[in-house]
């Protein structure tokens, strides 16, 4: 429960007043004060500061150090006070925890030393306010990153288990580690840059020969850069297989960017290997020795701010459509201007709306290569308005793109930091929620088994669990439970919940016999709790209160439920015949341990119909519970009278 | 109102003075404080002893410390009890219940006036308020309408996991039930002496109506 607001929970029960009315059986019985003691002044004695609080402030936290019995080591009998060693500045914040509810991170502590103070007074840390708890997790994940970064120091020693692959991958992954590593790096490098030579220095003309034409080298030097070329391609292709053979899951490495690049790099050479010399294929095969070009993307791996840069890139990819997006609508403006200006003059180049792009584009770059200018009067005039524009359509978005660069970067980066913590948030909320609802359901099984306990006398049992909650969250419980008795439901786990969903679809199938868990559906009461120890009802002409559901179906299957403990409860129906008065609940037994109800399986003569929602006559009254014992389970009885129309399961 | 400081007043002058809406609000709102009538005045009042005055009162200012319950808070304090459901419009209802001069907001007065009617009157006072609370316009009769209102909220409390599984008519069937029970002569409503009748009759209720006695 939110003790923060343990003060309003008297409020809360009186206003339960308000359901009383309208429940149709008792209520439980409340849980009883023992200690009435007069609340008093405890003094609390930290390294010579003394605070003082009332003793029922600290015990709205009955599971920490000073809520429970623990601060009794504490007790210093002399001088009648709780003396803690401890340091007074962080006390303030845990002692105003118990006063406010909310647990605030004073922003100038350390943060090792404020965990430690709440390790030592029992209070979890996930506790913390949303006020303060951005600030505590950044700075516990600071705190982490730094003994991350000792640690990875020694991590990068070798670890003694290592097998041969993960050794490899280990090399490939983080160069510095050892000197092989080292030398693979730096050799790999060398061979790219190698490559990347040899591609550029293939097409210089390299002087002439006897012809009168300068060959490239790359033609005169066939064989020696064919060679360099097999060499480099050997090299990338050994480093790529040793990679893959080493990779911790091949799948995701192939998939990888940088294999893809790999991969990119070197096939064009095999392609070219494997096709023939043929006229028609060649101009193919001189368009692959383009892609050879990527082999200098492999630098990526040796260089980490080109890897930075790829990313922003990928990130401002919509900043740069936009540019992209509005120099073309100006770009086909101008275009069409200047071709319509110029398409009186003769010997005009703008020969198409197409062709006018390229001035348009070279002038508004304020390029001015000068192979395409206007002759007529106006399209000189729409050339010059062209340029200007131009100047301030590429001028202006740049810087914008720049700044928006890094404000989407670090946006990007406290984004995610938002939702981890946004998520992180909503988690803790809902098990706060979902902690006190099954603080419930678990104190409910333990009333349960105090009540078996009961019947079977272990005395020594029964105190300990009834010792297991403290007073207020009994008295939390005795309100829900009181809820529970007005509404004749009972609150589930989600999972009990999901497979009664299930039930009720499986069972509701078979129409002609619906089982339980579809006869409950109307009303329920609760009157479960009863001692049940009789008999079947005889013939139906006593109006005894077995009230009937008032579902519909003649056919009532009942299957053997095992309940384990704690389980929802089955339920007890019966159904009277027309005589019976009907009373429009029908009847859940609630709770049980291990059940298991038998088998019933009655048809009943289609004239029984049950009654509606009305009640004819007057309204059925309970058998009043014997006194004393309105939570006294009922025994189990399981009776069924096959030759009455009556069916009735009790089960525990 | 007697408790409203002179602060409060000439706050509200200020504000009205000063130009836009968005400050005056804010003014408005920050200003409010309310500060209770003296202990004595209270304990004639109600039926609580100096001590469980004392008590309360602290609980209450801790959790609202301006003075005055807003509905919002209300709803929220009372949600908190009630995890797995929607307790909030039964916490409208009851902060209806609660604000018996109806100028929105619950003071310390309001909270322990009606605490002292639910815990220490008598059972003819309890039955009251539970009518009152249950007549949402306060008209003097419970209606069918009214009271399905009353009884999906109640339902709205258990939320969802529920077993047997909450279907849609239940709360009506309650009502159902409930009218049969309470509404003697048949026409459709519910009066208060019906009402406080039928209740001292059915042994339940009465049981019921002492359960929390010793809450405080």
């Amino acid at each position: 429960m939110a003790t923060g607001v343990a003060a309003w929970l008297p409020f809360a029960r009186a206003a339960a007043i308000g359901w009383m009315p309208v429940a149709n059986c008792p209520m439980p019985v409340a849980p009883r004060d023992n200690s009435k003691r007069q609340d008093e002044l405890i003094i609390l004695n930290v390294s010579g500061r003394r605070f003082q609080t009332w003793r029922t402030t600290l015990d709205r936290y009955p599971d920490t150090l000073l809520g429970s019995s623990e601060k009794d080591f504490f007790y210093n009998e002399e001088t009648k006070e709780y003396f803690f060693d401890r340091d007074p500045d962080a006390f303030r914040s845990i002692l105003n925890f118990y006063r406010t509810g909310k647990l605030h991170y004073p922003r100038h502590e350390c943060i090792s030393a404020y965990d430690e103070e709440l390790t030592f007074f029992g209070i979890i840390p996930e506790i913390i306010g949303d006020c303060c708890y951005e600030e505590y997790k950044d700075r516990k994940r600071e705190n982490l990153e730094r003994l991350q970064d000792d640690q990875e120091e020694n991590k990068d020693m070798k670890m003694p288990n290592m097998n041969f692959r993960e050794t490899m991958w280990r090399a490939f992954e983080n160069p510095h580690t050892s000197t092989m590593a080292l030398v693979f790096y730096y050799v790999t490098g060398f061979f790219i840059a190698i490559s990347v030579i040899t591609n550029v220095v293939e097409t210089v003309p390299c002087g002439s020969t006897a012809n009168q034409k300068d060959m490239p080298c790359g033609e005169r030097y066939t064989v020696a850069f064919f060679c360099m070329d097999t060499a480099c391609v050997m090299i990338f292709t050994v480093e790529y297989l040793m990679r893959l053979f080493a990779a911790p899951s091949r799948y995701r490495f192939m998939r990888s960017v940088m294999s893809i690049i790999d991969v990119v790099a070197i096939l064009p050479y095999y392609i070219g290997l494997v096709m023939t010399n043929n006229e028609d294929v060649s101009g193919a095969f001189v368009t692959l020795r383009v892609f050879r070009v990527f082999r200098i993307f492999k630098f990526s791996r040796h260089s980490q701010g080109l890897r930075i840069l790829g990313y922003t890139l990928k990130s401002c990819a919509s900043e740069l459509g936009f540019l992209l997006f509005s120099l073309t609508m100006a770009i086909i403006i101008f275009a069409t201007v200047m071709f319509y200006a110029e398409k009186g003059s003769s010997s005009s180049k703008f020969t198409s709306i197409p062709a006018s792009f390229w001035y348009t584009i070279v002038t508004m770059t304020t390029l001015g290569y000068g192979d395409m200018v206007p002759k007529t009067i106006a399209g000189k005039i729409f050339g010059s308005i062209c340029s200007l524009s131009g100047v301030l359509v590429i001028a202006l978005p740049v810087p914008v793109i720049v700044s928006n660069f890094s404000r989407i970067y670090h946006q990007n980066q406290r984004a995610d930091k938002r939702r981890a913590q946004k998520k992180a948030r909503l988690a803790r909320i809902r098990i706060a929620k979902s902690g006190s609802a099954n603080a419930f359901l678990q104190s409910k099984r333990n009333g349960l088994l105090n009540e078996l306990l009961e019947l079977t006398g272990t005395e020594e049992d029964e105190q300990k669990l009834t010792k297991s909650t403290s007073l207020l969250e009994s008295q939390h419980h005795h309100l829900l439970h009181c809820l529970e008795k007005t509404t004749a439901h009972e609150f589930v786990d989600e999972q009990m919940y999901e497979q009664n969903c299930l039930e009720t679809a499986l069972q509701t199938y078979p129409s002609r016999s619906p089982s339980i868990s579809s006869h409950d559906s109307s009303v329920g009461t609760c009157c479960g709790r009863r001692v049940k120890r009789n008999t079947p009802l005889p013939n139906a002409s006593t109006p005894s209160a077995h009230p009937i559901p008032t579902h519909q179906g003649p056919l009532q299957e009942l299957s053997a439920i095992h309940i384990q403990c704690g389980d929802p409860p089955s339920h007890s129906t019966s159904r009277s015949n027309l005589n019976l008065k009907t009373d429009d609940s029908g009847r859940i037994n609630c709770k049980g341990g291990r059940i298991t109800t038998a088998i019933i399986s009655l048809p009943t003569p289609p004239a029984l119909t049950p009654d509606g929602d009305g009640l004819h006559g007057p309204p059925q009254r309970r058998p009043p519970p014997p006194p004393g014992h309105p939570a006294v389970p009922s025994i189990q009885t399981t009776t069924s009278s096959a030759g009455t129309n009556i069916v009735k399961v009790s089960a525990l | 109102m007697d408790g409203k400081r002179v602060e409060t007043i000439s706050a509200r002058v200020d504000a009205a003075v000063s130009s836009p809406d968005s400050v005056e609000d804010e003014l408005e709102l920050s200003a409010v404080r309310h500060r209770p009538e003296g202990l004595e005045q209270l304990e004639a009042q109600t039926r609580f002893s100096r001590k469980e005055l004392q008590i309360l009162y602290r609980g209450f200012k801790n959790e609202c410390p301006s003075g005055v319950v807003n509905e919002e808070t209300f709803k929220d304090i009372y949600s908190q009890f009630f995890p797995q459901g929607d307790a909030s419009t039964y916490a409208h209802f009851l902060f209806n219940a609660f604000d018996t001069d109806h100028n929105g907001s619950v003071s310390f007065e309001d909270f322990v006036m009606g605490l002292s009617i639910l815990l220490r009157g008598t059972v003819q006072e309890k039955l009251n308020w539970a009518f009152n609370l249950y007549d949402i316009n306060k008209d003097g009769y419970i209606t069918k309408e009214e009271m399905l209102d009353i009884m999906k909220a109640i339902y709205d409390m258990m939320g969802k996991c529920t077993y047997p599984v909450l279907k849609e008519e239940t709360p009506r069937q309650h009502v159902e039930v409930f009218f049969q029970k309470m509404d003697k002569n048949k026409d459709g409503v519910v009066t208060i002496d019906e009402f406080i009748d039928c209740c001292q009759n059915d042994e339940n209720i009465m049981r019921s109506m002492h359960l929390f006695e010793n809450v405080l």
